[in-house]
């Protein structure tokens, strides 16, 4: 089959390698139809990630085609399926809690050395992350192997576009999570750094849980646009000073919620210490701060922050202090993907819900290095790239 | 001597000697080295128990124990899996086996390889059972000594967390998890 594989830093190619096997009695094999690119397969663009090896399959945003089942999946032939990007086994004491993310065994015994190591415990595989999500191979190919095939992929009813539903794999269900996180109280209004997919996402979701207004904030002017559609006020960090404007845009109390949707483009995994040291200014400045310390500083008393943003080591100069004599929350970790399928893929079936507009480009599996290459350097035109296997070549 | 410990299981501590702390978890047998680790599973000790004291099952999630000949009730022989295509193996005797509580054993004849262990089942409530392995080990020096490197890998307890966690995984889920894409790969894993 046909796959985009990472070579390097900025080198993916797609190469010709081996079809994927049924292994474990409740696998199945997806023959995939639609397959994203992520903001975070970026960092991995980037050569920000370790433990990746020349040859991984990249993606884990994915659907397809059933096309091959073992003796212990629930899937059937011909199915059309969105496979969540945490691979969980749903028998654990995790997954019984709907912790899908924090899974035990979705994770092979080897890889779950380094995460253990490096954060206390391991935590679930994911698809096309690395060897220390567990090194399975990604969906930006024709076929994946899907281990517990039962309990991760959800079945779409006939009628729906792949456009509309492809985003349950990862960015949409993370998007509500990060609401769900800030805990929306009526009246309230919560502020959402960085407007990439999870960030708009989020937006959408914080006003479907009660939020009266939605402040995001982003320096690309197309994404302020979208967000704008939502109904967000907008903030251009690069025309205003965050800070000072969120204190007054909200009477002097500052926001009850903040959703931290920037994450590892601002701060690169490990690379927080060279952040740091091109940084001019530590908590208000108007160059690239941690989102995470500015939405702590403006936060009001008491308020709460959501942080869905991935970050991956150390950060430095995060203000305790400020977070502990406000009082404030903070919730964050990976997404639950399982947990939200049922209820995300209804509100979209009955149009509560769209998420196509995040679509920009549209491009054959075979033109995926074009796709990261227009990701990566054109940040404001292009939202998101969707691959599809059967399309035909398009102008790039 | 004033007695300072604390309630920490005694592979933890800091100090004392591996032949100390083995004492205090009631292994004999000769060796230099104790690991001991825990994992919970989500099923009932009895269940677990009965998994475990088949000891050909054994080899389904132990990485380098390439096969165990039940000799009788009480006796075993490990054939285990060393550098290239060698391979040591050693009989291992039953030294207490309470039924849905504990199993322990210790190698028999086989100086050059001898160990000693127990694993436990405790209750875990709505969590299942917790399974500690507790193996006491000498680890000798030449060529002997790199196949027993091999076996417990570098950092001792690092070979038996990842077993446990292949026991769990078997346990919970009806299968060991793999990121491999083919069968081939697999086997390269395996191997």
């Amino acid at each position: 089959m046909r796959a985009l594989t990472w070579h390097g830093k900025h080198d993916v190619r797609v190469d010709t390698v081996d079809d994927p096997e049924i292994l474990n009695p409740r696998d199945a094999i997806i023959k995939v139809t639609s397959t994203a690119i992520c903001g975070s397969d970026l960092h991995l663009y980037d050569g920000f990630i370790p433990t990746m090896k020349a040859g991984d399959i990249l993606g884990h945003e994915f659907m397809g085609e059933v096309v091959e089942t073992g003796p212990g999946s629930t899937l059937r032939k011909g199915q059309r399926v969105v496979v969540p990007f945490t691979i969980a086994c749903g028998s654990c004491y995790h997954c019984g809690k709907h912790q899908y993310s924090a899974c035990d065994n979705g994770n092979p015994a080897d890889n779950q050395d380094i995460a253990q190591e490096l954060y206390g415990q391991p935590m679930s595989g994911l698809f096309g992350y690395s060897h220390m999500t567990g090194g399975y191979a990604g969906g930006q190919a024709e076929y994946v192997r899907v281990p517990f095939s039962d309990v991760g992929p959800i079945v779409i009813p006939d009628g729906i576009d792949d456009d509309r539903v492809l985003f349950l794999s990862d960015i949409l269900p993370t998007g509500w999570q990060a609401a769900e996180n800030a805990e929306i109280e009526p009246g309230d209004t919560v502020v959402v750094w960085g407007c990439g997919p999870v960030g708009l996402f989020a937006v959408q979701s914080a006003f479907l849980m009660g939020a009266e207004r939605v402040i995001a904030i982003d320096h690309f002017p197309r994404r302020l646009e979208l967000a704008r559609r939502f109904g967000a006020e907008t903030i251009n960090y690069e025309e205003t000073r965050t800070y000072e404007a969120l204190i007054e845009m909200t009477g002097g109390i500052g926001p009850d919620a903040c959703i931290d949707a920037v994450g590892l483009e601002a701060h690169g995994f490990f690379a927080d210490n060279v952040w740091d040291q091109i940084k001019v200014s530590t908590f208000t400045g108007t160059d690239r701060t941690h989102s995470i310390r500015q939405a702590i500083h403006a936060c009001r008393k008491g308020g709460r922050i959501s942080m869905p943003a991935v970050y991956g080591g150390f950060v430095d100069k995060f203000p305790l202090g400020a977070f502990m004599e406000k009082g404030l929350t903070l919730k964050t970790g990976q997404t639950h993907v399982q947990h939200y399928l049922p209820g995300l893929l209804n509100a979209i079936v009955e149009d509560k819900i769209d998420t196509t507009f995040l679509i920009s480009h549209r491009l054959p599996l075979e033109q995926a290095p074009d796709g990261y290459r227009m990701f990566h350097d054109h940040q404001n035109d292009v939202t998101k790239v969707v691959l599809k296997p059967g399309l035909d070549r398009v102008a790039a | 001597m004033t007695d300072i410990r604390d309630d920490a299981p005694a592979a933890t501590a800091k100090h004392a000697s591996a032949t100390q702390n083995a004492a205090r978890e009631g292994l004999s047998g000769e060796g230099d080295t104790l690991i001991a680790r825990s994992v919970t599973i989500n099923r009932s000790r009895d269940d677990l128990y009965r998994f475990w004291r088949d000891f050909p099952n054994l080899a389904k999630f132990m990485e380098n124990v390439k096969r165990i000949d039940v000799r009788d009730d009480c006796t075993s022989h490990w054939v285990v899996a060393g550098p290239g295509e060698t391979t040591v193996e050693w009989d291992a005797q039953i030294t207490q086996d309470v039924p849905g509580e504990a199993i322990a054993w210790a190698s028999t004849n086989s100086p050059d390889v001898s160990n000693s262990g127990r694993v436990e089942f405790r209750d875990a409530g709505e969590r299942g059972t917790v399974v500690t392995a507790t193996i006491f080990y000498k680890a000798p020096a030449g060529f002997v000594g790199k196949l027993i490197a091999k076996l417990f890998q570098r950092e001792p307890g690092i070979q038996a967390r990842r077993d446990l966690r292949r026991f769990k995984q078997l346990m919970e889920t009806g299968e060991v998890a793999t990121a491999a894409r083919t069968l081939k790969q697999r086997e390269e894993e395996i191997a």
